[in-house]
């Protein structure tokens, strides 16, 4: 899933000063997963706006909606015809749906109220661990199922390096050595061999080398 | 008049090789690497000069190993991908070539968190092995990556790193023979006080036969003090500083101190001296440079003037 944080309020609250009707608007998926952009975080963002607006004794209406997701154009749809009756709208998707959004109503600011992170898993109540980069090019099956690229503080193909101590990474403690995991696991699978190989330089370019990526594919355009 | 590695040419006649570390200034004044190479003069094979250490900006390795060169020393140019994508590696390799520099050293380099410029973005394009096929390729078949042939290949010997400290141990020799297989000429490897984890490691380099296929050069670092000690064993990770060392350094007055570093340090070369399968030394004297010709001279090392 793509995780992302809520906006301190401070933030959220200097880039609504200018708008008196605001349209709070969750995403269903994986932002509420990670519990920074769904129903419930819609109706306590709202609600602490609406509170802060009459401490300071501005103006400010919201409407709260939750879209299952707002990256995809028939889940934006439900705006139309609601959205015109606001000045701006306050996201809770990830970037990706807030551009989604914009792009369908270009006339209406978008405002994000999340920092969006990373692609992740919920590793337990209240933690998300960021364990892909996208890069393009999975090789997780020579790794043990563990991606060198987004967990080894130097993406090292072959590792680890130096900094590696009783199964910690040097540059931050508190995270497991990636390359330490690989080789636990590679090990306990009778796949050591593995370790062995010299793997080749990876192609970046399917990760950011031209630009902003697209995928098209024939068999799903009508 | 051809230049070529003084490093290889000891090495290949089969002598014990000695090589220091010299650290570039945190300025622009060439005097003050130039100072470091009098120094050492005389006294090593080759000076191996490091490429922004622990992520602190400095004057540039490849400037060093210039200056370097035209006091007559045959400088090792280390390399760290953090720092530079395959193009500037690539580049920076024919350039050091074409600059009469003849020994490459190919590192992952300290992550940007621990220097002065956190906020920098790491590269990592290539890691050090990839970095050493790299190189490799582009000498022995004036290739670079992708297949495209150089109008002429870099002269050089390469080199790397290893860690027989780190963790996990069984799997540091199998690091090692992956770098022999990228191509890894040379070794360098990481700071020697524990000894016993060292020869156990050698056993295992000498069971592969790795030791056939690579020089390995012991890598010293003279103690100044048992509080340099131990911050290294607390804060330098990848550096393994046995108790039983910290208490002999404890035991004599913090005057006597930087002498029975030196003292370990001798010990410590002699015992490499006579170990199957390592082929010389590497100091890395960190700023005390001046130690390494007593080191050098006490430990028998001298004359350094090899004609090969």
């Amino acid at each position: 899933m793509i995780t992302a944080e809520r906006k301190p309020l401070d933030e959220i609250i200097a880039m609504i000063s200018p708008y008196k009707k605001v349209l709070v608007a969750g995403c269903g998926s994986c932002v509420a997963e990670c519990v920074a952009g769904g129903e419930k975080e819609v109706g306590l963002l709202a609600s602490a706006l609406r509170m802060d607006a009459r401490m300071t004794t501005r103006e400010l209406e919201t409407r709260e909606i939750t879209l299952e997701r707002q990256c995809v154009y028939e889940f934006i749809d439900q705006l139309t015809g609601l959205i015109d009756q606001y000045d701006a709208v306050l996201s809770l998707a990830c970037g990706a749906g807030v551009q989604a959004v914009a792009e369908v109503f270009p006339n209406i600011p978008i405002l994000p109220a999340l920092n969006t992170s990373f692609l992740g898993q919920t590793k337990e109540a209240g933690l998300w661990l960021e364990n892909c980069r996208g890069c393009g090019d999975c090789r997780l099956h020579l790794f043990a199922d563990i991606c060198p690229v987004t967990r080894c503080a130097k993406q090292i193909f072959n590792g680890p390096c130096g900094g590696s101590q009783e199964g910690q990474c040097e540059v931050n403690p508190d995270t497991p050595c990636a390359w330490d995991l690989i080789i636990t696991r590679l090990e306990e699978r009778g796949q050591l061999d593995l370790l062995e190989e010299v793997y080749a330089p990876a192609d970046w370019s399917k990760k950011q080398g031209a630009g902003p990526r697209k995928i098209i594919r024939e068999d799903q355009q009508n | 008049m051809k230049t070529e590695s003084q490093l290889k040419k000891v090495l290949a006649a089969g002598h014990f090789a000695v090589t220091a570390e010299c650290g570039p200034p945190k300025g622009a004044d060439p005097e003050a690497i130039v100072k470091k190479g009098r120094i050492l003069k005389g006294f090593v094979d080759s000076v191996n000069v490091t490429d922004n250490q622990t992520g602190v900006v400095r004057l540039s390795s490849l400037a060093a190993c210039v200056l370097l060169r035209q006091e007559g020393l045959d400088p090792v140019f280390q390399m760290v991908v953090r720092d530079r994508n395959r193009i500037a590696l690539q580049s920076d390799i024919l350039g050091a070539s074409a600059l009469g520099i003849r020994n490459i050293l190919c590192l992952s380099g300290d992550h940007q968190s621990f220097g002065n410029q956190a906020q920098a973005l790491g590269v990592f394009d290539l890691d050090s092995i990839q970095l050493i096929q790299t190189a490799r390729r582009m000498r022995d078949e004036a290739q670079i990556i992708g297949g495209e042939v150089l109008t002429s290949p870099p002269e050089l010997f390469v080199g790397a790193a290893a860690n027989p400290f780190a963790d996990p141990f069984f799997y540091r020799v199998i690091r090692l023979a992956k770098k022999v297989k990228a191509g890894a000429e040379f070794i360098q490897t990481q700071c020697i006080y524990n000894m016993d984890r060292f020869k156990d490691w050698m056993t295992q380099v000498r069971d592969r036969g790795l030791h056939e296929k690579v020089h390995i050069l012991g890598g010293i670092t003279p103690l100044k003090s048992a509080r340099m000690a131990e911050y290294m064993k607390k804060q330098v990770a990848g550096m393994d500083i046995p108790e039983a060392l910290i208490s002999r350094m404890k035991s004599v007055s913090p005057k006597e101190q930087r002498k029975e570093g030196l003292k370990i340090s001798i010990e410590t070369i002699r015992a490499l001296k006579e170990m199957e399968g390592i082929h010389g030394i590497h100091i890395m004297a960190i700023e005390w440079e001046e130690a390494v010709p007593q080191i050098v001279e006490e430990a028998g090392l001298l004359p350094r003037s090899i004609n090969v």
